[in-house]
Parts: structure tokens; C-alpha cells; sequence
């Protein structure tokens, strides 16, 4: 190997190494979709994963929901009011968490707790030769460990994204309606009209869905990928992170451009 | 199910491994052992190593290796840091495909069968990493059950009693609640060994079993790996580079050094041996084919020649 | 964790997301109204639908009964073609007027349904003939102003 690299052999041996890892994370979500019948033959090992990555994260996501709630109330009848139209303010929080806040904000907080959680547990069970001890026991790791814990992810991050809404609902209500004193009447009526079923809350659900995959593989591939050292692992974990928010909002953008076209 | 282990299982559920008078069955086999300790050329070959090389990103680790591993015995594998035992451990495992050369086990050519081949043939062995690597999540008696309950349809009575004469085996019953992180390194060595044998293999790898352990939990380790070896009718295949403990428990050593096999012989002929490599490696000398110094230029150029001293 | 109680909190947390989904498609959403029940298409052309929009509500005495499903051109008649999802629970007579109407002052487009007084109804297919056009800012405005501008003239 060369001694002196140019910033440009660097550049482009990084660019190289990127794309050379993103075909290997593609096969990787390849063989653990191919390994994934015993996540669900033996539901236990994937119920298991729910709890730590879906119950686990109850708190931070109803606590951040309610947050991001009260402080959409608040904003939003700040504004709303110099246009006169304070009752819109059910509607205006409605479908801001609907629509975005809900599955972009819980899936963000997903990957830092859960997401972080399991490229943890799957590099330290790298790094102390667990796998290989399941490998050598003619146990395939993958579908063993790898795959209950992506099926949980996935399970888990519609779950979350709609309890974070209904959080924010009631969040912006307590203020609004409760505190401020916006009719509470006009609040919900005002909501149910201007709130589709199919065009706000399921284009939500499909969005949490999507997050839930990309973060889940995300989190299992950088675990499974990592150096199997402490430094490794931590390196993974903050990886996880940091990939996983980009993903989520670009995927954020893909998904809206499709979605809410702004002329139907 | 199994197929060979289920005739041996009801001779092994009855025996006490700790019982310092072996079992008939073992006596016998080391009765025989004693008569050929001469010859390791036993007519049953179960590993048969031919040629092997091995390439890691291009620089080569094993650079032919020949060998023949016979039933029943306890073989070693030594040398330094880096020779590649543990590559050709992982060979003999099938984890890793060889780059020339082959590897068979009991005339299977491992280097060349299937993942799933592969995944049936290693029901049939068992390895033991080097710190344990036992499962984190789970307790000592969950860890042992684990190749069990995985591989077989055994009822759970059937299992706990299973688990529990393994972990009698290697003195740990009464620790089957414990977590691995509650226990010593020794400790989970052994509880280890017990999962490792926990469906009677008939090929024992052990990666560095005596690794980092006191002296007292040394020969416990080594005891335990002649004597399951012996009641269990198994092979056993050790990299290590504990000479004293080595040299009382195995039948026969190979030594590795840079990729090649140096020397081998039984016990006796090692320690007789004239090779300078055995002869620094077993009398531990500090300076023979092995180097003590790193390559550097003379003394005298470095302190005092060349430059700005004049 | 011993797995019953595991089982227990996994079965909570599954139960309390799909109780918050149900909440957001219930209270926040419209999935209790007209969708779910069966519904009939009716045509209608237009000279001028304005700012009518795909899914905009169809309302007869100021309550929704139905969907815009379809807005079409016809390049033969130069008309545009408005399909309508209505409310399989109630039936509109063949004289049925339609027409757009806008709600508030500036508010979004929507189809209203004046009711005439024939016997025979709309079946499923039918095209309601009598559609009055949305009116357009400009023309109206326009309008004015000539009127303005005539009346000027007038008192000269």
C-alpha cells in the first residue's frame, strides 16, 4: 500500500468503501428477510424484542409526544390568532403530527433508544465471539439474533408513531382548550373535517412503517458489521444514529413528494 | 435427532465424570491408547488435513499444512502469537474456505460442502472459544441447554436432567442459576466446556482453553478435557501455547510456525526433542529461531555512527 | 425478565398503540363518516368548475353527502366531466340542481345539491343534467365594473 495518499485517493477510496458497504447491507436485509421464519414461528424470540425496543421506548415517546403537543398548541394559536382563526388550532396540530411530526419524531427517537440498544447488543455479542458460538452450534445466528430483533423494530415504530400522535393531540388540546381556552367544541369538530382518514393518518402510518424497516435494518447492520472491539462497538452505535436520522428525513422527503402533492 | 450420539447417550447419562476410577468403557479405550501410544497411526483417521493453504487480504497465513487426526485422541496445536493455529482451527470448522488444499472430517470434504451440510455436520462437534463466549442474556443452565433445546425435541425434564450431569461433569451443578457475568473466568470456561459437549460431539475443538486461568483452574481445565474426552469416546483438537499442562494430557503435538508444521511427536518425543524451534519453545529460552530483537540496524550505527555526532 | 410478565407488557403496549391508531382515525379523522357505507356514482358537466378540487365534499342542505372522486375534460363538448361518490343512504330526484358553491368567503369549492321536486330518482350512472358553474372573481368583478361604467353613462 502507498504511503502517500492524495486527498483524492482518500476521497475516492472512502467513496469506494461506502458503496461497497451499502451492497453488503443490501444483501445483508436480503439473507435476514431469507432467515426470518423462525422470528415468527417461534414468536417468543421476536415478542421478546417488541419489549425491548417497543415497551422500553413508551415513556420518551409518550413524555416527547405530549411535549411536542403543548408546544404546537402553543405556537400555533400564537399564530393563529392574529389572523383571527384560533379555532383552526385542532386542525393545525392535528395534522402537523399526522402527517410528519409524528413518524419523522418518533422514528428519530426510536433509532437513539432502541436503534442504539440493539447495534449494541448484536456488537457486543460479535465482539465477545457469541455469534460464532452460535455458528460453530449450528444455530444461524441471523435468524437466531439478527432477524426477531429487525421484526421487532419494524413492529414496533407504527405503534410508537401513532401513540406519539395521540400524545401531541391531547397535548395541543391541554393547552389550547384547557388553558388557553379555545372553544373546545370547535377544536374537535373543526380536527374531524379537515383531518382525512386516508390522506393524513394512513399516508402517517405508511410513512412510520417505512421508518420503522430503514431504522431496524440500519441498527441490526451496524451491529452486525462492527469491529468487534469497545471502540467498534461504540463507533457502531453512534453510527446507527446519524445513519439512521439522515435516512429518516430523506425518506421523509421521498415519501411527502409522493404523498401530499399540494394540487390533488 | 441424532443419529451415531443417541446409541452413546444412556452409557454417558449414567456415568460420573468426576469419579476418579474411569468407567469400563473408558478403561478399556485407554488400555488400547496405551498400546499404541508408539504409533499414532491408528487405522481410523477422523480429520485428514492435506495441503492446506490459506490467504487473508493476500498475505498468506497457512502455507501448507498436512495433517491426520486419529479417533479418540487428544492432539495439539502450538506455537506463537499469529502462526495461524487458530486459522486452521477455524478450517477444520468449516468457518473459514481454505485457498487451497483440502480438509476432511470423517470423509467429508468440508472445505467444500454447503452452508447447510455444513450446519449438519457441526452438530457433531463441539468448540470452546477462548474466553467462554457464553451467551450474556441467558443463565449458566440456560447456556448449556441452549445446543439442546435447539437441536433436539427433548422434553424439558429430559433437558434440565441432561444439563445438570454436564454441569456435574465439570463441578458446576450447583452454579446453574448464575449469570455469566456473576461468574470467574475458570468458572465460565467450564461451563463452556460443558455446553460445548453438551450433545456428546465427536470432534472437541478447544481455542486457547488455558488462556488467562490460576494455576488451580489450569488443572482443573486440563483434567477435564482428557477425561471427557476419554468417557466420551470423542477427538479432541487443541490450539494452545501452555506447554507444561499440554505435554500431560495429549497424545500427540504439532508445532506450527509461520504457517508451516516444524515438528510433531508424541509427549516423550517433544521433550527429547534436538529442533531449536521445540527446544526454545518448550524450554521457554529467550532467544533462538524465534528472535528476541525486532530488526534494526547495529548498535554501533545507531548510538554512535553516521551524522551529526560524527 | 420471566416471560409471562414479558408477555403481559408486550400485550399492554400492542393494545395501547392500536387503541392511540384507532383514536387518531376516529377522533381526529373522518373514518366514522360516509366512507364506510356504500356509495353510487353521479356525473355532472360543467362549463367552469373554478378551484374545485378531487375529494372536495358534495353537500345537499349543508351537510356532506358524498366525495368528488373524478374531475374530466371532454374534448368534445369543451365541458368538464365531475364524477361524484354519494352516500348509498339517500337519493336525489332526476330535476337535482348542482351546483358550485364556495364556503366562507374565500374558502375552499364544493358541490351543492338543490333538490327539485321530481318523483323519479338519480340511479347509479346518471348524470345530473341541470349544473349551474362556479363563479368566477374575475368575470364578476368585470362585470361590476361595466355595470358601473354603464350606469355612469345612464345619468349623463
Amino acid at each position: 500500500m502507498a504511503e502517500s495518499s492524495s486527498p483524492i485517493r482518500k476521497l475516492g477510496h472512502a467513496v469506494v468503501d461506502r458503496i461497497w458497504r451499502l451492497g453488503f447491507a443490501a444483501r445483508f436485509f436480503v439473507a435476514v428477510l431469507k432467515y426470518s421464519g423462525p422470528s415468527f414461528r417461534r414468536l417468543p424470540l421476536t415478542l421478546r424484542e417488541i419489549y425491548f425496543s417497543g415497551v422500553l421506548s413508551l415513556l420518551i415517546i409518550m413524555v416527547s409526544g405530549l411535549f411536542v403537543g403543548l408546544v404546537l398548541g402553543l405556537q400555533g394559536y400564537e399564530t393563529l390568532q392574529r389572523y383571527g382563526s384560533t379555532e383552526a388550532l385542532g386542525v393545525l396540530v392535528a395534522l402537523s403530527l399526522t402527517r410528519e411530526l409524528g413518524p419523522v419524531v418518533a422514528a428519530l427517537l426510536f433509532a437513539s433508544r432502541a436503534g442504539s440498544s440493539v447495534t449494541a447488543e448484536i456488537g457486543l455479542m460479535k465482539a465477545t465471539e457469541q455469534l460464532k458460538a452460535m455458528d460453530i452450534m449450528a444455530v444461524n445466528p441471523i435468524a437466531r439474533v439478527v432477524a426477531p430483533r429487525f421484526w421487532g423494530g419494524v413492529i414496533s415504530m407504527p405503534l410508537l408513531a401513532a401513540l406519539f400522535s395521540a400524545m401531541g393531540v391531547l397535548g395541543g388540546w391541554l393547552i389550547g382548550v384547557v388553558f388557553i381556552g379555545v372553544d373546545d367544541g370547535a377544536f374537535w369538530s373543526q380536527m374531524q373535517s379537515g383531518v382525512d382518514f386516508r390522506y393524513d393518518v394512513w399516508n402517517g402510518v405508511i410513512k412510520s412503517f417505512v421508518f420503522g424497516v430503514a431504522v431496524s435494518v440500519i441498527a441490526v447492520f451496524e451491529g452486525y458489521d462492527s469491529v468487534p472491539t469497545a471502540e467498534g462497538v461504540s463507533r457502531a452505535i453512534t453510527r446507527t444514529v446519524v445513519t439512521s436520522a439522515l435516512a429518516i428525513l430523506a425518506l421523509d422527503f421521498v415519501l411527502t413528494s409522493f404523498m401530499f402533492r399540494g394540487t390533488s | 435427532m441424532f443419529d451415531k450420539g443417541a446409541a452413546r447417550f444412556p452409557e454417558n447419562v449414567s456415568r460420573n465424570y468426576n469419579d476418579a476410577m474411569p468407567g469400563r468403557y473408558s478403561a478399556l479405550l485407554l488400555k488400547l491408547s496405551v498400546f499404541f501410544e508408539g504409533s499414532v497411526l491408528s487405522n481410523d483417521i477422523l480429520v485428514d488435513i492435506q495441503n492446506l493453504h490459506f490467504n487473508y487480504d493476500g498475505r498468506p497465513v497457512l502455507q501448507g499444512i498436512d495433517m491426520k487426526i486419529p479417533r479418540g485422541k487428544v492432539v495439539a496445536i502450538m506455537g506463537g502469537s499469529g502462526c495461524g493455529k487458530t486459522t486452521l482451527l477455524r478450517c477444520i470448522g468449516g468457518q473459514l474456505r481454505p485457498t487451497g488444499g483440502k480438509v476432511s472430517l470423517e470423509n467429508n470434504r468440508v472445505s467444500e460442502m454447503s452452508h447447510a451440510e455444513l450446519y449438519g455436520l457441526r452438530r457433531k462437534m463441539g468448540m470452546l472459544f477462548q474466553f467462554g463466549a457464553l451467551f450474556t442474556d441467558m443463565t449458566v443452565f440456560e447456556n448449556v441447554a441452549f445446543p439442546l433445546r435447539e437441536h433436539t425435541d427433548l422434553s424439558e425434564t429430559m433437558i434440565r436432567d441432561l444439563v445438570l450431569m454436564k454441569l456435574e461433569a465439570v463441578g458446576l451443578r450447583g452454579a446453574h442459576a448464575l449469570m455469566p457475568g456473576e461468574l470467574s473466568g475458570g468458572m465460565a470456561r467450564r461451563v463452556a466446556l460443558a455446553r460445548a459437549v453438551a450433545l456428546d460431539p465427536m470432534l472437541v475443538m478447544y481455542d486457547e482453553p488455558f488462556a488467562g486461568l490460576d494455576p488451580i483452574a489450569l488443572g482443573v481445565i486440563g483434567q477435564l478435557i482428557r477425561k471427557l474426552n476419554d468417557a466420551l469416546g470423542a477427538t479432541s483438537i487443541m490450539v494452545t501455547h501452555d506447554v507444561h499442562e499440554s505435554l500431560m494430557i495429549v497424545d500427540y503435538i504439532y508445532f506450527v510456525s509461520q504457517g508451516k508444521i516444524v515438528a510433531e511427536g508424541t509427549p516423550d518425543e517433544i521433550r527429547a526433542s534436538t529442533d531449536p524451534f521445540v527446544h526454545q519453545f518448550v524450554y521457554a529460552e529467550v532467544d533462538g529461531p524465534v528472535h528476541f530483537d525486532y530488526p534494526a540496524p547495529t548498535v554501533v550505527r545507531e548510538f554512535l555512527g553516521g551524522g551529526a555526532r560524527g | 425478565m420471566n416471560r409471562t410478565v414479558l408477555d403481559l407488557w408486550v400485550g399492554f403496549f400492542v393494545a395501547i398503540g392500536i387503541a392511540a391508531f384507532l383514536f387518531l382515525a376516529l377522533k381526529v379523522g373522518n373514518l366514522s363518516s360516509a366512507h364506510l357505507s356504500e356509495t353510487y356514482v353521479l356525473q355532472a358537466r360543467f362549463d367552469n368548475i373554478g378551484g374545485l378540487k378531487v375529494r372536495g365534499p358534495v353537500k345537499s342542505a349543508g351537510v356532506v353527502v358524498g366525495r368528488i372522486a373524478d374531475i374530466r375534460f371532454d374534448p368534445a363538448t369543451y365541458e368538464a366531466v365531475v364524477s361524484m361518490n354519494i352516500d348509498g343512504r339517500f337519493r336525489f330526484p332526476k330535476d337535482t340542481f348542482a351546483s358550485i358553491y364556495t364556503s366562507g368567503l374565500l374558502g375552499e369549492q364544493f358541490i351543492g345539491f338543490d333538490v327539485g321536486g321530481d318523483e323519479k330518482m338519480l340511479k347509479a350512472g346518471d348524470t345530473v343534467t341541470k349544473t349551474q358553474s362556479a363563479v368566477v372573481l374575475e368575470k364578476l368583478i368585470s362585470q361590476f365594473l361595466f355595470n358601473k361604467a354603464a350606469e355612469g353613462q345612464d345619468t349623463k
